[in-house]
């Protein structure tokens, strides 16, 4: 076990970092860039029952310090996932990955965990109810604490890997979310998803994106996302996976203390495609830095 | 695809908006006209997407317009200053495809990456026709430049100041193996529409990565879902589907 190793329910980590979601695609194209086998792990994108196209274009919008998308859950449908993109992925990425998940019904979330369950690449599935971007589901289920709560029931049911549900931030209280996920038997949660957001076209004087509203993310968000990731560590006792605007080696030291048991990196994996092996290689001398010995003593008890 | 820090040469306006820039850098992972890269600039969160205009060893010459806070900013930039470039991005124009008498078919600040393009297809000893389509005589630019590579050049204008009046498609000849077209959604969709052979169209999109992590530039083809930074941004004239 190396200094900088980790564990999230159950199953170890070399490292804390993970891409997160839908900004590392199904890994290849990052594996042609470097040996994606010294990441963590990495969230594949998120995955639907169907096959989705998405919303229209235009979908990503500049911001101050971070960026909006629309993407609304582009994938190629769960059963291209397991045919196409999972052996695709075992020739180049040999730990456990994390399998995003989306859905716009109980029945679906529960069908596709169903189909992923038995896929032996797959060690977590983090289960999405908090997309911004498509209507009649995701979010609608991750701002009520009762939606959420029945989402992880239905997954737990068909599913022995842990469950991961990842939260969104557009909600009051996140905490009564989180709770409320716990106590229906969720092995972990993620947050946070995007903050919804809205940029104009002044030149056409319309909303700059197709979808008129995005998710913000981007170190905008980074200090949101820490407040949260604290508020919530501290009130469940499962595993917290911190996410939100975390660009470097720094911003995972401040996750990890701030009560996260590892710490997904987004949107700057597409400003900077080798983001997440710098903030690896950068983790050792960060943590020299400020006299820190292993990742596991970092958290700190309020 | 490569990450490296380029240095500015030169930049100068080529009409009132227009800026050519060169840059010193690492151009190996360039390897196709019609090719893009990204710029990273200071303080703006997102890479700026400009063709490649044209390619001598270490030099690369971006031509952009400035439309926004980042060609704004770039344009205020001066030689000696350094710019991190992801090269190498895009799938670009096929020579391959060109047949005997090829022709290319520009519109504004589509214009440039039909430069290199010209180039290799001269370098590989075709006769090459070229339409430069602007809205007034004063956006011209790089009219001589083709005709300096023995190209066939003929320029339209949207208001008659210049050439030919009216759109690019209004000087298309009667002969021609096959069709490269850079420009405006509108005026590739009339190319589409007028042209009796097979084409490629280069598109573009607001784009977040630009190498094919985040989705956020895909569109519709007749062979699938295709993103226009990875698979993109030149489409064949048969898998284009035209939405809205």
């Amino acid at each position: 076990m190396g200094r900088l190793s980790v564990e999230l329910c159950g199953i170890p980590l070399d490292n804390p970092v993970i891409p997160a979601s839908g900004t590392f695609g199904y890994g290849y194209e990052f594996a042609e860039l470097y040996d994606i086998n010294i990441l963590g792990s990495f969230s594949f994108k998120g995955t639907t029952r169907e096959p989705r196209f998405g919303n229209p274009t235009p979908r990503i919008a500049e911001c101050p310090a971070g960026m909006l998308n629309a993407v609304g859950l582009q994938n190629p449908g769960v059963d291209r996932v397991i045919d196409t993109e999972l052996p695709r992925l075992a020739r180049v990425f040999h730990k456990p990955v994390m399998a995003n998940v989306s859905g716009f019904s109980l029945e679906e979330y529960a069908d596709t965990c169903a189909r992923l369950d038995p896929q032996p690449q797959i060690g977590w599935l983090e289960v999405n109810v908090s997309c911004p971007n498509v209507h009649g589901g995701g979010m609608s289920f991750g701002t009520d604490p009762a939606a959420a709560a029945s989402v992880v029931r239905a997954v737990k049911a068909v599913t022995s890997k842990p469950v991961i549900i990842k939260l969104t931030p557009n909600v009051t209280d996140i905490v009564s979310v989180a709770k409320a996920c716990e106590e229906a038997g969720a092995d972990g949660v993620s947050l946070i998803n995007t903050l919804l957001g809205l940029r104009m076209d002044l030149k056409a004087r319309k909303p700059l994106l197709a979808n008129i509203t995005g998710g913000l993310s981007g170190p905008a968000v980074f200090p949101v996302a820490l407040r949260m990731v604290w508020q919530v560590a501290h009130a469940v006792k499962i595993p917290v996976v911190g996410m939100g605007g975390v660009s470097s080696a720094e911003d995972v030291l401040e996750m990890l203390m701030a009560g996260a048991a590892a710490v997904e990196v987004g949107a700057a994996n597409l400003i900077d495609p080798w983001a997440c092996r710098r903030i690896i290689e950068d983790l050792p001398g960060a943590m020299d830095r400020y006299g820190i010995k292993n990742l596991k003593e970092l958290r700190i008890e309020s | 695809m490569k990450d490296s820090i380029f240095t500015i040469l030169t930049q100068r306006p080529l009409t009132n908006q227009v800026y050519e820039l060169k840059l010193s850098g690492d151009c190996a992972a360039i390897t196709r006209p019609g090719q893009f890269v990204n710029l990273r600039l200071e303080g703006l969160y997102l890479r700026r997407p400009i063709s490649v205009c044209d390619l001598e060893g270490n030099t690369l010459t971006l031509i952009y317009k400035v439309l926004g806070k980042g060609t704004e900013q770039l344009s205020r930039m001066r030689p000696g200053e350094t710019i991190p470039v992801l090269t190498g991005l895009g799938n670009g124009y096929d020579t391959a495809l060109s047949g005997d008498r090829p022709l290319l078919m520009g519109g504004g600040v589509g214009v440039p990456p039909l430069y290199l393009l010209a180039k290799r297809l001269r370098g590989e000893g075709k006769p090459v026709a070229v339409i430069l389509g602007f809205n007034t005589a004063s956006e011209i630019f790089y009219e001589e430049r083709f005709r300096d590579l023995g190209c066939d050049v003929s320029v339209t204008t949207a208001d008659g100041s210049r050439g030919v009046r009216g759109f690019v498609t209004d000087a298309l000849p009667e002969a021609y193996s096959h069709v490269y077209t850079c420009g405006p959604e509108p005026m590739l969709k009339a190319v589409f529409k007028c042209i009796h052979t097979g084409g490629s169209f280069s598109f573009e999109r607001r784009m977040g990565c630009g190498f094919g992590a985040c989705m956020g530039c895909s569109c519709r083809t007749v062979t699938g879902y295709k993103r226009i930074c990875k698979e993109g941004p030149v489409l064949q004239k048969e898998e284009i589907l035209w939405e809205g």
